[in-house]
């Protein structure tokens, strides 16, 4: 498969007056064509900051790359000035925010919104402008677009403000779309809908998608390959189904289980205990230790590197080191590895 | 079954009434809560549902209905003293931890604020005992007692809003979405909390929020609510393993699972009000399809329901 954006080595610290804080340290990741990479992880993991650094969007006046490159069409995009960047900026990398409350202009009409990235990247007359964002509107499933264009986002609903904002999006058909928690602050049936609507979007346009959240089921629902982030760094990566039926990590292991599935009956949710790492003095070794039960002496000293578990799934935890113990994984990862063929939990086959 | 702790009879919260801009947030809804369980309340954003949490503890005003704790009303003309006894049973958790907590007051300051207004400690010190304690049950420490709000994470301020509402011994409390705001994990350890405080003080709960798999998880009986109105209420594994309305069906087709598998071969329903082809001025209430099991439903509706139990 083509790959599409490359991220190598990628290291970025903001320099605040407590000091520097290292909110990406080191992250390898590769997106292909028409893929969804979805990047979950708790707040303060490094996810948002990861899809910002490459649309670069960070202060510059506190952010700094360190080390790495993001590599997109021969470019490193971490090395472009601010006028070349905004060639790229909406036009062939865009964004979709969070919370579609704020990230439309309330003093402006949908229509002239929809409109400005077309005006700014393409060279067409207005009129025509005009009609790629009826159309646009359109493919998003807004009743009455002519008419509709003319509104101004108070004049819209939560769901159909997230429409305008992917319609935003699209309109200039970007390569990559880059969605930070597009469906949070959504209803479920709502949330329903856009996740269906961005599937649908990107049959007919083969954009790729790298979809950031916290929500799990979410994930499950729309990612061909997952990331999990912990303390700035990827700890384990892979397909959709590696990553729920044959999870690694531990913090993979306690992130599913943290999470009641409509059929549990456990009298406790399983907490991962501790509070995620304090960037600004990175803990020696694995990052996770401190809140891992599975922790070894070795987790304490020294960083864990990749293993590999298939040519599609890796994960950074000593516990795959071939010297390493067999442990156990919660109950709850025991039942998922059940499902998938390969884990020595699988009930399918003979053995 | 147990006691009924509170009551809510054909309650309506309507704004701007009378004018143009009229909004029946909530248009009679009617259900009991007994005590030392936990209903949950479910609906998309603009259903009602916090609204009718506020009504219940009387932020708002009712424009009708009733509300009766303990067989009192608690709405209608009450004196100073009438209301701060109910205030001292009812107590509300609130979704945003960010913006409930005053930044300018200490920790300690805003969980003895109700200890003070309703003159439960003796003196200063038996105040900062009360608010020491108050820190420990909900999982922080006594140091916490001096820093200010800011100075707190998410989750921790989530903390602090329960060691408020606890602080005057509340029976009865509202938690209205205390777990949107917050990350995965940290959900599960507030929910865990609210848990355990409810089996160590007997503590009821009416728990709001659009989280249904958290809900779920948490509550006795869930109550499902639509424009207004309450569709459907039954005991909680119930409704998720036989949802009857079909509103109900809709939203429990539209929650992702972390179940890949699954996600492939969901199908979404949705919901269509016009379905229900009522007729100009049919009866359409809540009605008890199966023991402790309501749905909104007209008698014909109702029929057909109960014909399918049978046959299913």
């Amino acid at each position: 498969m083509e790959k599409i954006l490359q991220i190598k080595d990628l290291e970025l610290s903001f320099n605040t007056f407590g000091g520097e804080v290292k909110a990406i340290r080191g992250v390898n990741f590769d997106l292909y064509k028409g893929e969804t990479l979805a990047i979950v992880g708790e707040s303060g993991s490094g996810k948002s900051v990861t899809s910002k650094s490459i649309m670069r969007l960070l202060p510059e006046s506190s952010a700094e790359f360190k080390n790495g490159e993001i590599l997109f069409g021969g470019k490193d995009l971490t090395k472009l000035s601010d006028k070349e960047m905004q060639k790229i900026r909406g036009k062939e990398i865009s964004m979709i925010f969070q919370d579609p409350m704020t990230s439309l202009n309330p003093t402006m009409p949908i229509g002239k919104q929809i409109t400005e990235p077309l005006l700014k990247h393409q060279k067409i007359s207005k009129p025509e402008a005009r009609k790629v964002a009826i159309d646009l509107l359109r493919l998003v499933g807004m009743p009455k677009p002519e008419l509709r264009m003319k509104q101004y986002p108070h004049q819209f609903s939560g769901g159909q403000r997230q429409r305008i904002v992917i319609a935003i999006s699209l309109a200039c058909n970007p390569q990559i779309l880059i969605a930070d928690e597009p469906t949070t602050a959504l209803d479920v049936t709502i949330q329903a809908q856009i996740l269906e609507l961005m599937k649908d979007l990107q049959k007919k346009i083969d954009t790729s998608i790298i979809f950031i959240t916290h929500d799990l089921g979410v994930v499950a629902n729309v990612a061909d390959r997952v990331a999990v982030m912990y303390g700035g760094k990827i700890v384990e990566i892979g397909t959709v189904d590696e990553i729920f039926y044959n999870p690694q990590h531990p913090y993979t292991w306690g992130l599913l289980s943290s999470m009641p599935s409509l059929d549990t009956d456990e009298s406790k949710l399983y907490t991962i205990p501790g509070t995620p790492p304090d960037l600004l003095d990175p803990p020696k070794g694995d990052a996770f230790a401190l809140r891992s039960e599975y922790a070894m002496k070795i987790d304490m000293e020294m960083d864990a590197p990749f293993f590999k578990i298939s040519d599609t799934h890796k994960a950074a935890t000593w516990l795959l080191h071939p010297d390493a113990p067999q442990v156990e994984p919660p109950l709850s990862v025991i039942e998922r590895m059940k499902k998938f063929p390969g884990s020595r939990y699988y009930e399918g086959s003979a053995n | 079954m147990a006691e009924k702790l509170l009551e809510i009879k054909n309650l309506k919260q309507h704004f701007n009434v009378g004018k143009a801009n009229e909004v029946k947030a909530v248009d009679g809804i009617s259900f009991d809560i007994y005590k030392g369980e936990t209903l949950g309340l479910v609906g998309e954003s603009g259903c009602g549902k916090s609204t009718t949490g506020r009504s219940i503890i009387r932020l708002y005003d009712a424009t009708d209905g009733e509300v009766l704790y303990e067989g009192e009303s608690v709405h209608g003309k009450k004196s100073k003293k009438e209301l701060k006894k109910f205030n001292r049973k009812m107590q509300m958790i609130f979704q945003d931890p960010y913006a409930s907590l005053n930044q300018r007051m200490k920790v300690m300051d805003i969980i003895a604020e109700g200890i003070d207004i309703h003159g439960l400690a003796k003196d200063a010190k038996e105040r900062e005992q009360m608010v020491f304690d108050l820190l420990k049950t909900v999982g922080l420490n006594k140091e916490h007692a001096n820093r200010y709000p800011h100075e707190f994470s998410g989750g921790q301020r989530q903390r602090l809003g329960i060691a408020r509402a606890l602080a005057v011994d509340p029976d009865f409390i509202i938690a209205d979405e205390p777990i949107s705001a917050l990350d995965v994990s940290i959900q599960a350890q507030v929910v865990n909390l609210l848990k355990e405080l409810q089996e160590e003080k007997g503590l009821t709960y009416l728990f709001i929020a659009h989280d249904l798999s958290m809900v779920k998880y948490i509550s006795d009986r869930i109550g499902v609510m639509y424009f207004g109105r309450m569709v459907e209420l039954a005991p909680a594994e119930d409704l998720y393993n036989n949802p009857m309305h079909p509103y109900t069906q809709s939203l429990l087709s539209a929650i992702p699972l972390p179940d890949p598998n699954y996600e492939r071969n969901r199908v979404r329903k949705s919901y269509d009000p016009a379905s229900h082809n009522y007729a100009e001025g049919e009866d359409v209430r809540m009605r008890e399809v199966s023991p402790g099991h309501f749905v909104d439903c007209s008698e014909r509706e109702f029929e057909a329901l109960k014909a399918g139990i049978i046959k299913g």
